[in-house]
């Protein structure tokens, strides 16, 4: 398994899940990937298939519920939810990839940062 | 916290696996379906969309299956599926899997019995008893007199007053009581206690009361009496209003004050007790008089309890401390006098002692045992893993990690182990009790020297099963992880043996290793056969063919006119019956656990250093004794009728004594003191075993039982068989006095190989242990022989082809093995030298590295090596060479 890249992976895609969620309210699998794709201006080549055990394991910390419920095409399919603890868990990983990016960028752009 | 919720969801996916599969379908279709019609929407064909979402999403199978193992425990999953697995394998090739069972089940289960026995006998003796683990032994120690002498009772008491670190000082001392039954005597054994027993060992008795701290005070003041649970069955057929009934032991009723509950045994390490009597009894139940006040004399044996957290050298030091002071206060009799503590299963008292190098070496043995299993097993592995050379092959192939293939057979080994271990549970289960099976039993009676499977014992055996399972499951396991991918595929393709030769290395390791162990078991086996030969072979100095047996009339409470007139009668009847050539008593029966008297004694004539103490051990018999027995008289004469309380004190020393302190001098005639009364010698009796074969030479000397204290056994010279005079005797004793039977009858021979018992116990369990080694090193022997043949078919046709005939073949096959076991007996050899010197004790006049053992090990060995290689070597010479080149 490569493990590493999972979890690197896994860590952003949790971020963009919350997210989505947290904006749109409850959505399913599908709509979250297209919304994800959305966002990131079709510049991210998301393998759609690994949304759905990053899905459940989402589930499994307790940050999100799913539940059966009717699509808009009236086809039963299963709606995530952002729960509270979700809720901070987004507002903590959010924070924490701002400042990332921010010291990323000074590394990217040296120059900017001694003028 | 996020970890543990993770944990719990996950464990419970475990479970809740049937509704994963279709839900997961749904949504992966769900998801498709979408995706296909967004497609559409753009603008593609229906194949086209349908593909295009499909490669979006990645591979279906691949997401399921990420899917499932972040739904649950993947360890657990990999594990079931291994396990179903293995239990297949395993299925599918039964012979082997029964083999390798067996052997593992030997293995473990013959560990685990010795545990429960080393548990139940040394560890924690006693069934029901508290705190076994603070308990511990105390007895004397005396300058002037070797081993380990008992304890006085005023000395106890002051080491209970002024000790701060122990919890409880309990006396305990062994006695023994005839109940006649009929025309049958049985002897029940009692304990002498003190008021404090049953309440310090944390044992309650289920009817009635324990002792009361008076009861320790007053000569014969207090004749109360707690039962045990099985003499209350047997005797009493459970009699619920028991209490405060009469019981009549050695003459005097005694009050039934409680019965002890189901399982409590006492605490004697070999003889379950009968009943215990308070201490304030001992002039009743202990020969020698009345001693409670006295501090000279030393009788009692007993335990401590530590306090929590003090240790040995603690409490040793703070006893021997207090035993100086009374050194001082009392120099007339603690002169040169102390104690010594010792852990429980070093009790010098008990059996404790005596079975110790017993059941190390039964230790020693089945951890040998074990290993030549593992390594039976681990060869046996190695036989089948190289069958599944090629699954291991493609499973590698196909991108299964090492670690998994790792896993996978160490499961397999974890299924053979289980089993096995299960199988030796069991089996340690009925052999719990069996070790007392290997001793004599005395008076009919068996010794109660049962196993204990408690936590700790199964906790053991269960590691000692996991480190099996390691070592034989690892071997098969590290050859497949050498697996090279390209060349086993290759070389499976040719059907010739790849890497075979590391194999073969390691397979001829295995064997070597069990060669060895087995050559050490069988030297152990060879000396201890050996000095138990050259014990037997000690003449003990007496006719072993003489009778003894004990009459113990202090049951009807005899007193001493009583007693002496029933014993002349007695013997008078004995004598005139047929076939009977004489017949004598004696108080002390050579090789007893009843120890002889022993006195400090001055020679006429004999100057001693002003510090020196001669103290001898003698014994009190009857008229005729030493030609009853069978001891040549030196010169003088014996005792007979007239040495009696109203005559001259009389005394027949041994020559060694003699030699001694006459000096080659004739003694008879002079004069020898004894607890400060003169004797006059009579006689001198050439020197005999008094206690056991092994002992040196020593001084020794006899007085007559009428000048003293009254006798108890009888020995008795006679043709007749056995079960004739025991029948007479039964007869004769009934005739003079109803109330009494007499003791088991047995000959000396039986006596004085109830002392070797020990011996004989670890030749036994070496010989059967070492057999079985033997037998399982053949055997594997036998393996590697047969797979090398086997292997080498082409090499031996291709021989055949050039002219070489059955011998040739039969030479080199044989030499391969024989080479092999020399190497392991060469090992073994090195192993054993260092081994059986810690066998020192039990060894008599061997040398621990006897030439002649070693040698007939090495025969022994050769012998079944051939008898294990000539099969293969057999099958060799049938190889047929035109087949087995073109194959």
């Amino acid at each position: 398994m490569t493990k590493d890249k999972t979890d690197v992976l896994y860590g952003s895609l949790a971020l963009m899940v919350l997210r989505t969620l947290d904006t749109l309210g409850p959505q399913h699998g599908w709509g979250i990937a297209r919304r994800i794709e959305q966002i990131s201006g079709d510049a991210l080549e998301l393998n759609q298939g690994s949304l759905y055990p990053a899905l459940l394991r989402l589930q499994q910390m307790g940050w999100i519920t799913s539940k059966w419920g009717a699509s808009d095409n009236n086809r039963r399919a299963k709606f995530y939810a952002i729960t509270r603890a979700g809720q901070k868990q987004l507002a903590a990983e959010a924070a924490n990839w701002e400042r990332i990016a921010g010291i990323l960028s000074r590394f990217a752009n040296p120059a900017r940062e001694s003028s | 916290m996020t970890a543990i919720r993770v944990l719990f969801s996950r464990l419970a996916g475990l479970f809740g696996k049937r509704d994963l599969e279709p839900n997961l379908d749904e949504e992966l279709d769900f998801h498709l379906q979408m995706e296909i019609a967004e497609n559409i929407r753009k603008g593609m064909a229906p194949d086209q969309a349908r593909t295009a979402a499909l490669r979006r999403f990645g591979g279906v199978a691949r997401v399921k299956e990420t899917y499932r193992e972040t739904h649950s425990l993947p360890v657990f999953q990999v594990l079931w599926q291994d396990l179903r697995y293995g239990f297949r394998v395993l299925r599918r090739s039964p012979g082997f899997s029964t083999l390798a069972i067996l052997c593992l089940t030997l293995g473990i289960g013959s560990n685990a019995a010795v545990f429960t026995w080393i548990e139940g006998i040394l560890l924690r003796p006693f069934p029901m008893v508290a705190h076994q683990d603070r308990m511990l032994a105390i007895a004397g120690w005396n300058r002037d007199v070797p081993g380990d002498p008992d304890v006085s009772w005023p000395d106890f008491q002051d080491f209970e007053k002024n000790c701060t670190l122990f919890d409880a000082f309990i006396v305990d001392r062994i006695t023994g009581v005839t109940l006649a039954i009929g025309d049958k005597a049985e002897v029940a054994r009692a304990s002498i206690v003190s008021a404090n027993y049953f309440g310090a060992l944390g044992v309650r008795p289920i009817l009635g009361r324990g002792f009361e701290p008076e009861e320790n005070i007053g000569r014969n003041a207090h004749p109360v009496t707690v039962i045990s649970y099985q003499l209350w069955q047997s005797r009493y057929k459970s009699d619920p209003d028991i209490i405060g009934k009469t019981q009549m032991l050695n003459g005097m009723p005694h009050t039934i004050i409680g019965v002890a509950p189901e399982g409590f045994y006492g605490t004697f390490v070999g003889w379950a007790m009968q009943f215990w009597v308070p201490l304030s009894m001992q002039e009743k139940f202990d020969p020698g008089g009345y001693k409670l006040e006295d501090r000279g004399e030393t009788w009692i044996e007993g335990f401590v309890r530590l306090k929590p957290g003090v240790t040995l050298q603690q409490a040793q030091a703070e006893i021997s401390a207090v035993a100086k002071r009374l050194e001082t206060a009392y120099p007339a009799t603690n002169r040169n006098r102390g104690v010594n503590l010792f852990p429980l299963w070093r009790t010098p008292f008990n059996n404790a002692r005596t079975m110790f190098p017993t059941l190390g070496i039964a230790l020693a043995v089945v951890i040998s045992v074990l290993l030549i299993a593992c390594a039976n097993v681990g060869n046996l592995l190695l036989v089948r893993a190289f069958g599944r050379r090629h699954e291991m092959t493609i499973r590698l192939a196909v991108g299964a990690g090492r670690s998994r293939i790792l896993k996978q057979l160490l499961t397999e080994g974890m299924i053979l182990a289980t089993i096995a271990a299960a199988g030796g549970f069991l089996l340690a289960y009925w052999c719990r009790n069996l070790f007392v099976l290997l001793l004599p039993a005395r008076d009919g009676q068996r010794m109660n020297l049962p196993g204990e499977i408690d936590w700790r014992v199964l906790a053991l055996s269960t590691g000692v099963c996991v480190i099996a399972t390691l070592l034989f499951g690892l071997v098969p396991a590290m050859q497949t992880s050498k697996i090279d991918l390209t060349s086993a595929l290759k070389s499976e393709a040719g059907g010739v043996v790849g890497g075979g030769r590391r194999r073969g290395l390691v397979r001829s390791g295995l064997v070597l290793v069990q060669v060895a162990l087995s050559f050490v078991l069988l030297v152990g086996a060879g000396l201890l056969l050996q000095s138990l030969r050259g014990i037997q072979n000690i003449s003990p100095g007496f006719s072993t063919k003489t009778l003894t047996t004990g009459v113990d009339f202090k049951v009807a409470g005899y007193d001493r006119q009583r007693s002496n007139n029933f014993q002349d009668a007695l013997i008078d009847r004995l004598q005139s019956l047929a076939g009977v050539e004489s017949a004598s008593i004696e108080r002390t029966t050579p090789f007893g656990y009843r120890s002889y008297s022993s006195a400090p004694i001055a020679v006429e004539g004999y100057e001693t250093a002003p510090d020196q103490k001669l103290i001898v051990n003698y014994n009190e018999v009857g008229p005729g004794y030493l030609a009853t027995m069978g001891i040549p008289l030196v010169s003088g004469r014996e005792f007979t009728r007239a040495d009696n309380e109203t005559s001259q004190p009389v005394a027949i020393v041994n020559d060694v004594m003699a030699a001694q302190y006459w000096h080659g001098r004739d003694p008879v005639g002079s004069r020898l003191q004894v607890k400060g009364k003169w004797l006059q010698v009579v006689g001198v009796a050439k020197v005999s075993k008094y206690e056991r074969l092994m002992e040196t030479p020593q001084p020794f000397f006899f007085v007559p039982t009428r000048q003293n204290s009254a006798g108890l056994g009888l020995v008795i010279r006679t043709s007749l068989p056995l079960a004739v005079v025991a029948k007479a005797l039964a007869h004769e004793v009934k005739a003079l006095d109803e109330n009494l039977a007499p003791g088991e009858v047995i000959t000396m021979q039986e006596q004085v190989d109830r002392t070797t018992a020990v011996q004989r116990t670890a030749v036994m369990m070496l010989a059967v242990f070492g057999g079985l080694a033997l037998a399982l090193a053949a055997i594997g022997l036998y393996g590697v022989m047969s797979y090398t043949v086997s292997q080498s078919t082409r090499e031996l046709g291709l021989r055949m082809a050039l002219g070489a005939d059955a011998g040739n073949l039969v030479r080199l096959i044989m030499s391969n093995g024989l080479a092999l076991t020399v190497a392991g007996v060469v090992a073994g050899a090195a192993a054993a030298l260092g081994l059986t010197r810690l066998m020192g004790t039990l060894l008599y006049k061997v040398s621990p590295r006897d030439p002649a053992v070693f040698a007939s090990a090495f025969l022994v060995m050769i012998i079944a090596a051939s008898a294990a290689c000539f099969l293969p070597a057999w099958r060799a010479t049938r190889t047929d060479p035109v087949r087995a080149l073109r194959d």
